[in-house]
């Protein structure tokens, strides 16, 4: 993933919609539709309160988030204690050393990926090719995403934007013959493919979707079984998450199970839930000798001392981009980073830390329509979120103007002021009486002659006609009748 | 950490996680919920009073209602179900699948149900040759067992005599009896016990990648069976 040096236009997000073709922008909207409309049915068709399900949820991991001091040395322990290496890293950095300095211990030279937006955060296949060290990715998505160079477009669904067509294309050109574009194809082949990867690989590399402190257990979910594969095939297993994956006990993974599936893929559970902790058992000849954990910071702890705490219950279970309206519109890659949509919003800006700049127009990619909200399993209040980190960018905007004594005017599409000027006509009965009666004027004036605000407005928008004031006169009418 | 001044570095990381953790002036006490079993109860399917008797203990009328509903579990995530050897053995042939492994605690009720009247002519080896992965169109491993709200397998390293075994063949046979079948999600957790590897699978595996179409059989098995053996 790359983020952009510098600061981005504040309608970043709006023009990378805007550029995107048809076919992508419909495939991304079909996807994400479908996804939301799964999500909703077998939840109100299994629970009775599905809302207070998300509830508790939440407070378990806020709770666990909380109490992370002791928590986390507690799954650090369980770990240790049967058989697991636990290690800690403070950024993508160190991380990405220990990676390889496991690796290097190991002689390895090729390792398995199963899917996981920690490596995708820290960047871990790119790094790993620079030190010779072949690293596949198993997810038939990120596979995809690997050999065409791209990047994910969606937490869940890694290609959402791409056709049948792009994919078969992409095999093609990687020698996994001939070009087919019917699915059942498309997967055959790569499963032939990547079965030689496994059986080849030296070390196998997963995310976690959860650590319980209780039991130490790593539980991993997929509907591939890649992971399964990584983890039977090979001799080691490394496991890099992030430090809020933990959850208190085991109990509260069945809450969370319950729920992960059903908001990211509409499924009861997803094929293979994987409860891991420490090597194979005595008498299994298959699997890791080796269990490496590596738990990670990367900005995390920023986040948990701020304001933005809430953000780190998120499951990326992906149902807050399949209702969000300007996700179905702009597709994950307007979003420049490896979370997208209404939690990457939040996210990228936080975790990119002193790069904060190049990513804070993404929480005004927002209409506050509070659907992410109330489709979050663990009930992230993300519209607050971005209010907050709107608030916090136009604060680092003032501070930046005020230290350069720079004049910024170019790129906002709201004039300074009109804002102003409207508050000054809605909070005065009498202004906005004589606003509505004289309002209807604009309609009868060239776009040349119009006030300043409209008249930039305009230049991206079609001004729909001046109707004020008919709900006063329904209003009116209805009290005398 | 490989190599020295781990300790130290464990001990900066630590700080931060305690510093931010106390930043945070009121913090947010563990939600209470009941048990897994009242949970269950609460927030299964429905809330109906089936949900009430498939999770008390087991006895053997529970025990029929779970493996039912295991069943049409298990067959809405386009698995299979058999409770009987020669049946299974059929539709290996049917399939196609001549030539599979069998976990050698396994191989007598198996053999059994090959030297049945009219039963399909198909070999199995007690050994995986991992060189061979592709030979092996099915195999058949025991099961720790499995959930009925679901319709999952539970697989662990006790009971999988191969863990490739139940993994790189199209077919896997899961073999298991129906006192092994839990209630609920909840109900299985509560039972993890001390196994390294603990695997729930929920029908064969899958991907929905490309286009959002369904396709079974990406990595691991195309076809996964339950086959319901007496205790």
């Amino acid at each position: 993933m790359s983020t952009n040096p510098g600061p981005n236009p504040p309608d970043a997000v709006d023009r990378f919609a805007a550029a995107q073709g048809q076919e992508r922008r419909e495939a991304v909207r079909l996807g994400s539709k479908a996804g939301h409309e799964k999500r909703t049915e077998i939840l109100f068709r299994d629970y009775a309160d599905p809302d207070g399900l998300r509830r508790l949820a939440g407070a378990i991991k806020q709770h666990a988030l909380d109490h992370l001091d002791v928590y986390l040395p507690r799954a650090e322990a369980q770990l240790r204690a049967h058989g697991a290496q636990v290690h800690f890293a403070a950024d993508a950095a160190e991380a990405r050393d220990q990676v390889l300095a496991i690796l290097r211990a190991r002689g390895a030279l090729s390792v398995v990926k199963a899917k996981s937006m920690v490596t995708e955060e820290i960047e871990l296949g790119p790094f790993l090719a620079h030190h010779q060290i072949e690293s596949i990715e198993t997810d038939l998505g990120e596979f995809i995403v690997q050999i065409d160079d791209d990047h994910p477009s969606h937490i869940v669904k890694p290609i959402i934007h791409k056709n049948r067509r792009e994919i078969a294309n992409s095999l093609e050109r990687h020698g996994l013959g001939p070009y087919d574009d019917t699915p059942e194809v498309i997967t055959r082949r790569a499963r032939a493919f990547l079965r030689n990867k496994y059986l080849g690989a030296d070390a196998g590399i997963t995310g976690a979707n959860f650590v319980s402190a209780e039991s130490g257990r790593l539980v991993l979910v997929t509907n591939e079984g890649n992971s399964r594969f990584c983890l039977a095939a090979t001799g080691c297993h490394i496991a890099l998450c992030g430090i809020e994956k933990i959850v208190p006990r085991d109990r509260d993974l069945g809450v969370l199970l319950n729920m992960l599936a059903r908001s990211a893929t509409g499924q009861q559970l997803s094929v293979y839930t994987e409860f891991l902790r420490g090597p194979r058992a005595p008498q299994q000849a298959d699997g890791p000798e080796e269990m490496h954990v590596i738990f990670l910071d990367n900005g995390r702890t920023r986040v948990l001392g701020s304001e933005y705490r809430e953000i780190l219950r998120c499951i990326r279970c992906g149902a807050c981009l399949n209702v969000c309206p300007v996700y179905r519109q702009a597709s994950g890659h307007a979003y420049r980073g490896v979370y997208s949509g209404p939690v990457g919003a939040v996210l990228s800006p936080l975790l990119a830390g002193s790069e904060f700049a190049t990513l804070s127009d993404l929480p005004k990619a927002s209409s506050l329509c509070g659907a992410c909200n109330e489709v979050c399993p663990v009930d992230i209040p993300i519209p607050d979120l971005l209010l907050r980190l709107r608030d916090r960018a136009q604060r680092t905007q003032q501070e930046s103007d005020g230290a350069g004594g720079g004049d910024r005017t170019g790129g906002t599409t709201v004039p300074p002021g009109s804002m102003t000027a409207f508050a000054e006509v809605a909070t005065r009965p009498w202004a906005w009486k004589g606003a509505l009666a004289t309002g209807g004027l604009v309609n009868h004036l060239p776009q040349s002659l119009r006030p300043k605000a409209l008249r930039v407005w305009g230049q991206n928008h079609v001004q729909a006609p001046w109707r004020g004031g008919v709900f006063r006169k329904w209003l009116a009418q209805r009290r005398r009748s | 950490m490989i190599g020295g001044g781990d300790d130290a570095a464990r001990a900066r990381f630590f700080a931060r996680v305690s510093e931010a953790v106390a930043a945070r002036a009121t913090k947010r006490p563990a939600p209470e919920y009941r048990d897994a079993v009242a949970f269950a109860r609460d927030v299964a399917t429905n809330g109906t009073a089936e949900a009430v008797a498939l999770a008390v203990p087991a006895d053997a009328l529970a025990t029929e209602k779970r493996l039912a509903r295991f069943r049409e579990r298990l067959e809405s995530a386009h698995g299979r179900l058999f409770t009987d050897a020669g049946a299974l053995t059929a539709w290996l042939a049917a399939q196609g699948a001549r030539h599979g492994y069998c976990d050698p605690a396994l191989a007598s009720m198996f053999a059994a149900a090959l030297a049945l009247p009219g039963a399909p002519s198909l070999t199995f080896e007690t050994e995986l040759e991992r060189a061979r992965i592709d030979d092996y169109r099915f195999g058949v491993t025991r099961a720790a067992g499995a959930i009925a709200e679901t319709g999952t397998i539970i697989l662990d390293d006790a009971h999988t005599s191969r863990r490739l075994a139940a993994l790189a063949p199209w077919i896997h046979v899961a073999v298991f009896a129906p006192e092994q079948i839990h209630a609920h999600v909840a109900d299985a957790i509560a039972a993890l016990g001390d196994d390294p590897n603990v695997i729930w699978c929920t029908g064969p595996s899958k991907t929905a990648d490309v286009e959002g179409i369904l396709i079974e059989g990406v990595h691991g098995p195309g076809a996964q069976i339950a086959l319901i053996a007496a205790a």
